[in-house]
């Protein structure tokens, strides 16, 4: 009986689910978009470790630094980390003293003392302010399009950092036949939708003047800042991979040891 | 070709083997029992402060407004501070006290930083239960000794916050504070 | 209830006396998990995978229990509170990767131990009950990871609470009021997040209570094994401790290496980019897909395209989504064969490997986008997924022809054995 019924429904669902599969399809229309688009640079990065394997590697620390100068002087017109405290920039090599002075530079809402909003600077405590303090301003100031925050940039695409390094030296003049440009993007093929409403960033060498006498180039500042992202996206990165090591290292020794005494345990049935 | 499970036992291992196999079993044991302390300790130390909690464990207070007599109060670790700016008369009342007589023997030397002994800064925090004494703001009550005056249980304070009367056992605490400037602190 | 060879419990002190006469939880363990279970001989590796589902439960339970001394459920803060664990509490980063990883793990592990089961057909009498539970266990697990994975609060914790409880919409009449309920709103909302959160944190202790009935339902009739052949004599058991004790250390230590080697190498490897974005209710991702772990039944969703018998598509995809589940309740009466273990049945064993390819298909298919040949591709793979369980199994079970048994657990090892070893001759099985 329940075999019966089993059958039934079994038919049921097959016969659906393939009528189905047997209707004509509406043709697709060729999407343009799909074919433009570009995977990611695969890039080698200082916090990849050797053979860009992820499983060693520390971040560059003078890289890190001029990736901050390059977003402070260039990004942070428009994009906000406000994920990332300036108590955190110790992480880059920073002294406490030369963070005291980065997040006096930033303004941060208080309130006076007659309780009307207000701005004080910013302390090591306080996290990067926004940019803009919504949606809606972010908008209204930038032609419609909203600026993201950075903070969590690199983790949030799809191979996120190699990405973001993709995106900022992607951007083309050469925009292919056919392919509909407004007036007010630029075209970039390792953007999502191709046209993208943020102007080529990092547009000539020379835009921002390191101190340590690496290559100004745009090339370089986009190797830079993309390592920044990194840091900001997973400030614990180094850390993790430390920890990792030597956790994998402890199980493989518990887990030989266990091996060896499964076999004593079990010598006695396998001679059987 | 019996394919019984022979048991464990002493009478069926070779001389010395016992003491190998308990060896490796305690040597697993032991080694795979290291393991749990640090993830034990992961888990304790989840608890302790974080990284934004400790950043703000210091707090920089600017005294240039306050007149003597006066007092002000500020935050610092979710305890209220006061600092208040004593009076001449206030300081020379305090150093007229009996020092051994007190509960809790301190001069108001003891309690402030020297060449500043104007300025006294204190928790809020009454040492009896934790309450918040009157005494900082404009207007309320001082008690007995012209200090502070904590409500819940009747503890007195004269102006060096040193505990006179009440249950209260300790004077009010001084926190670690450094001066920047002659009216500038960081507490913490 | 156990073989009459059993080991016994004997309390080795007087304090132990005393406790077992007033509350005998080391007898308990003793005969659960101790030297009081006697489990066939011949298990293999792939009856770790029952123990390990526990560990990942414990794992995800502990950490679980961390994360929530530190997340907030309230949709203004709760992503930035998942942040606060990445970058503020100490070590929180980690926490907050072996309980997303962890989840994942946990889901990879019931598969394996799911798919044990039905080559080796541990479902088959006596131990319905036993499989129904694991069904059980299964379902809560799917509705806890849903809800853990809403907390996030990203773009696509929003937009996963949004699709799946969509999902009720489609039932006639009642429908659209049971989104609003489950929602407790009009779209997914801080009501939305504070009852997920609430029962994200109950349902692993009700999945806890059911493994523990799991785990009973297993000692009434003892473990099934790789030949599916009835323990018959001592001789085809070992004590639970110290032999699968042992072996399960192992296991586990193997588990653990893949386990780390994802949480510190690759902790972002299995989740969505788009949930490290702020969840926005005016922004839909150009992909929403769940976790991996639930794409086949998202596959087997997505592949019902077409009104049938009045019926709107819609309607039938959650219908067929929920069978697909439902369906394996029943499998024990659905499969006739007296035999259990595949390794005894040709025609079944080939089907099995079939189903399995098909599962994995439409794994495929469910995280992709649904365009063809995907959607074409899902609907055929769907179509053999009920056909298997609910056309083929019942009439193959009925007319296959088995291999020959061997007579006992310890004829089929020492038959192993002699092939393995090459050496002395020694008694084959009539085969």
């Amino acid at each position: 009986m329940i075999r019966l019924g089993a059958l039934a429904v079994g038919l049921l669902f097959v016969l659906n689910v393939l009528w189905g599969a047997v209707q004509p399809r509406e043709a697709e229309a060729p999407n343009m978009a799909e074919e433009l688009h570009k995977h990611p640079k695969q890039m080698v990065w200082a916090h990849n470790g050797p053979g860009n394997l992820g499983i060693f590697g520390t971040f560059d620390r003078a890289q890190l630094q001029r990736g901050f100068q390059v977003y402070k002087e260039v990004c942070s017109a428009c994009h906000s980390i406000n994920r990332v405290a300036f108590r955190d920039l110790a992480d880059l090599g920073y002294t406490e003293a030369q963070i005291k002075t980065i997040a006096a530079e930033y303004e941060v809402a208080t309130i006076d003392s007659n309780g009307e909003p207000t701005t004080r600077k910013a302390t090591g405590a306080d996290k990067f302010p926004l940019v803009y303090a919504n949606e809606a301003a972010a908008r209204a100031a930038q032609n419609g399009a909203n600026p993201p925050d950075l903070s969590l940039m690199t983790k949030a695409r799809h191979d996120g950092v190699n990405y973001v390094y993709s995106l900022l030296t992607g951007y083309s003049d050469d925009v292919p036949k056919g392919w509909n440009k407004p007036e007010t993007s630029y075209y970039n093929p390792y953007f999502h939708s191709i046209n993208i409403a943020m102007p080529p960033p990092l547009a000539a060498d020379g835009q921002v003047t390191y101190a340590d006498g690496t290559a100004a180039t745009t090339d370089q500042y986009a190797k830079d800042v993309t390592a920044f992202l990194t840091w900001t996206a997973e400030p614990k990165l180094e850390n993790r991979k430390e920890t990792g090591v030597a956790v994998i290292l402890f199980l493989i020794i518990m887990t030989g040891l266990g091996y060896l005494s499964y076999r004593k345990v079990w010598a006695d049935v396998k001679k059987a | 070709m019996a394919s019984e499970v022979r048991q464990a036992t002493a009478d069926n291992l070779e001389p010395g083997g016992e003491r190998r196999r308990d060896f490796l079993y305690v040597a697993t044991a032991a080694f795979a029992g290291a393991g749990v302390v640090p993830v034990a300790w992961s888990l304790v130390n989840q608890m302790n402060p974080s990284a934004d909690v400790l950043a703000l464990a210091s707090v920089d207070l600017d005294l240039s407004a306050l007149q003597p007599g006066q007092a002000i109060k500020a935050a610092w670790r979710g305890k209220p501070i006061f600092a208040r700016h004593l009076t001449p008369e206030e300081i020379a009342e305090s150093n007229k006290v009996d020092v051994a007589s007190l509960r809790d023997p301190q001069s108001l030397a003891d309690r402030t930083k020297p060449g500043n002994e104007q300025w006294l800064i204190t928790l809020g925090v009454c040492t009896h239960l934790g309450c918040v004494p009157l005494g900082a703001a404009e207007g309320e009550a001082k008690g007995d000794f012209g200090g502070y005056f904590c409500p819940c249980h009747g503890s007195h304070y004269d102006a060096a916050a040193r505990i006179r009367k009440g249950p209260a056992p300790k004077n009010l605490e001084v926190p670690p504070y450094t001066f920047k400037s002659p009216t500038a602190v960081t507490i913490g | 209830m156990s073989f009459p060879w059993a080991k016994q419990y004997q309390p080795t002190s007087a304090v132990g006396q005393w406790m077992d006469e007033r509350l005998p939880l080391a007898r308990f363990v003793y005969g659960a998990l101790g030297p009081g279970y006697p489990t066939p001989k011949n298990l293999n590796a792939f009856y770790n995978f029952g123990v390990l589902a526990g560990v990942a439960l414990v794992i995800q339970i502990i950490t679980g229990v961390v994360l929530a001394m530190h997340f907030a459920a309230d949709t203004r803060v709760a992503f930035d509170s998942v942040e606060h664990i990445m970058r503020d509490v100490n070590g929180g980063w980690m926490i907050r990767y072996m309980h997303a990883v962890g989840a994942s793990f946990f889901f990879g592990v019931v598969y394996i131990h799911i798919f044990r089961g039905l080559y080796y057909g541990s479902y088959k009498p006596p131990r319905e009950v036993l499989w129904m539970l694991g069904l059980v266990i299964f379902l809560l697990m799917m509705a806890t990871a849903f809800m853990g994975y809403v907390l996030v609060w990203g773009q696509m914790s929003f937009w996963g609470a949004q699709v799946i409880t969509g999902l009720f919409s489609a039932l006639p009449v009642v429908g659209p009021s049971i989104q609003t309920w489950l929602l407790g709103g009009f779209s997914p909302d801080n009501a939305t997040l504070n009852r997920f959160f609430s029962l994200h944190y109950l349902l692993p202790f009700v999945t806890f209570g059911v493994i523990i009935l799991h785990v009973w339902a297993l000692h009434i009739p003892g473990s099934n094994n790789p030949t599916g052949v009835d323990v018959k004599s001592e001789a085809d058991t070992v004590p639970f401790h110290p032999y699968y004790t042992a072996k399960d250390f192992v296991g586990l230590g193997v588990y653990l290496i893949v386990f780390a080697a994802f949480v510190f190498f690759m902790p972002n490897s299995l989740g969505e980019p788009d949930n490290y974005i702020p969840a926005n209710p005016l922004s839909t991702p150009a992909l929403i897909v769940p976790e991996w772990y639930f794409w086949p039944f998202y596959a087997i969703l997505r592949a019902f395209t077409s009104d049938f018998l009045g019926v709107p598509a819609k309607l039938w995809g959650v219908i067929g989504m929920f069978a697909s589940i439902l369906l394996l309740f029943v499998l024990p009466w659905l499969d006739q064969s007296p035999v259990r273990s595949n390794n005894y049945r040709p025609l079944s064993r080939i089907l099995f490997w079939v189903f399995v390819a098909v599962a994995l298909g439409l794994g495929v298919c469910g995280g992709k986008p649904a365009h063809e040949p995907w959607v074409r591709l899902s609907q055929v793979l769907t179509a053999y997924y009920f056909a298997h369980f609910l056309i083929i199994l019942p009439i193959v079970s009925k007319l296959e022809k088995t291999s020959p048994l061997p007579n006992s657990i310890s004829e089929a090892v020492l038959a192993k054995y002699g092939k393995t070893g090459g050496g002395a001759p020694v008694a084959q099985p009539a085969e």
